[in-house]
């Protein structure tokens, strides 16, 4: 496979390396032309001391033959660019994109950029699985991010203790589907009572977390903006 | 008409004096408030300090629904971003992006928004002048195309990584203004 890797810092470098190791064929960009060089001395003639934003070097790169182009710069509107002229100029089948700002994430996705890595969500959600707090936990998105996958975990005032699910009302296009008691893992079942302590794992649109916080946590819903 | 400016540097300073004394509502950002000193001192529109990518910037400055957005800073690919975003998520009428890269100012009119290139003007005034025929470089680009009607290609649908976390738009994680 040919990837086209955009922007020479940490992680663009060590991407090319490793892609390298595994048999791929890599081109690197990288506009400053100091840090081209100290990266071309270590990796090879891979590196081309150009700005990747701009067509005429993406050109000369072979951007139009390229399998993948992942724009790893530390710039998101550098990255936002160098993937849609990838994608519509040069008709490249995959494009991804880092993102350093998590709201420019739905904005990415709308213009078309094919996947979306953002270190800041990755992080920050590494950082509130630890929190305990009275709120749906977010553990993944799934699909093109419209789907979520939640965890509730039920403390004292949740109004699901002591109910099951057919006796709440679960929001359309949300599935509650798995309990975790004790650290063990069972399917949740229309009729299965839920008690203080679980974690009630659920699937859902993320519009839905509104009420699902309601069903599940209960007292105030957090403000939607 | 309501017309916002992201870039007050000698174009959006002269272009948001021009409007503003012709009765028009003015917004101008620049990411710094040194650059408002190019605005005279009659200036009647507002001036705002911040970042013209950030849709919650561009919200608080008011510019949902503005008439025309004008994306005039010095980078090709943040002009181009703040564009996209007036025109795909906050309802701008007219967009038009300083891109000065003749490729890039190519590719996004096709993609939807009106771009006007320096090198293509600049070269062909000059040609005017001289009385040479004029370059082919593109100038002021009307917007041609839309983004979901440009190059398409087949998805495959588990390519959209698990790993990656997505949110609302308006998901209230991180503010960058500066």
């Amino acid at each position: 496979m040919f990837v086209l890797v955009v922007g020479g810092g940490k992680v663009g470098y060590y991407l090319a390396k490793e892609l390298i190791e595994s048999g791929h064929e890599v081109a690197l960009m990288e506009k400053d032309s100091a840090r081209a060089h100290q990266i071309a001395d270590e990796i090879g003639s891979i590196v081309i001391a150009h700005d990747g934003c701009e067509g005429k070097y993406l050109a000369e790169a072979g951007c139009n033959r390229a399998d993948v182009v992942a724009a790893v710069t530390g710039d998101d509107e550098d990255n936002l660019v160098i993937c849609q002229m990838a994608k519509h100029h040069f008709d490249v089948p995959r494009t991804i994109a880092r993102v350093n700002n998590p709201k420019n994430e739905a904005l990415f996705r709308h213009l078309g950029v094919d996947e979306l890595i953002s270190p800041t969500r990755m992080i920050l959600g590494s950082i509130e699985q630890d929190i305990p707090v009275h709120e749906l936990l977010h553990l993944a998105a799934l699909g093109e991010g419209e789907l979520e996958l939640i965890e509730a975990h039920l403390q004292a005032g949740s109004p699901a203790i002591g109910r099951a699910p057919r006796d709440l009302s679960i929001p359309e296009g949300c599935s509650l589907f798995a309990v975790i008691r004790d650290g063990v893992a069972a399917p949740l079942r229309p009729d299965t009572v839920m008690i203080e302590g679980d974690k009630v794992i659920a699937i859902g649109k993320t519009d839905c977390q509104a009420l699902l916080h309601e069903q599940l946590i209960g007292e105030t819903v957090p403000a939607e903006a | 008409m309501k017309i916002v400016i992201v870039g007050c540097g000698r174009v959006g300073a002269s272009a948001a004096d021009l409007y503003d004394r012709n009765g028009h509502e003015v917004i101008v950002l620049d990411s710094s408030t040194v650059a408002f000193e190019r605005l005279p001192s009659t200036f009647g529109g507002t001036a705002i300090r911040g970042d013209g990518t950030d849709e919650d910037v561009l919200r608080r400055a008011g510019a949902e629904g503005a008439d025309v957005f004008l994306s005039l800073t010095e980078g090709d690919n943040r002009n181009v971003m703040a564009a996209q975003l007036a025109a795909e998520v906050l309802g701008a009428r007219r967009v038009i992006a300083k891109i000065n890269d003749p490729v890039r100012s190519t590719a996004y009119a096709e993609l939807g928004i009106a771009t006007v290139c320096r090198t293509g003007l600049i070269v062909d005034a000059m040609n005017a002048y001289i009385g040479l025929p004029p370059s082919g470089l593109p100038g002021l680009l009307p917007p041609s195309g839309h983004h979901d009607t440009a190059a398409h290609h087949d998805h495959d649908p588990s390519a959209a990584s698990a790993a990656t976390a997505s949110a609302p738009l308006s998901t209230p994680v991180a503010t960058r203004e500066a």
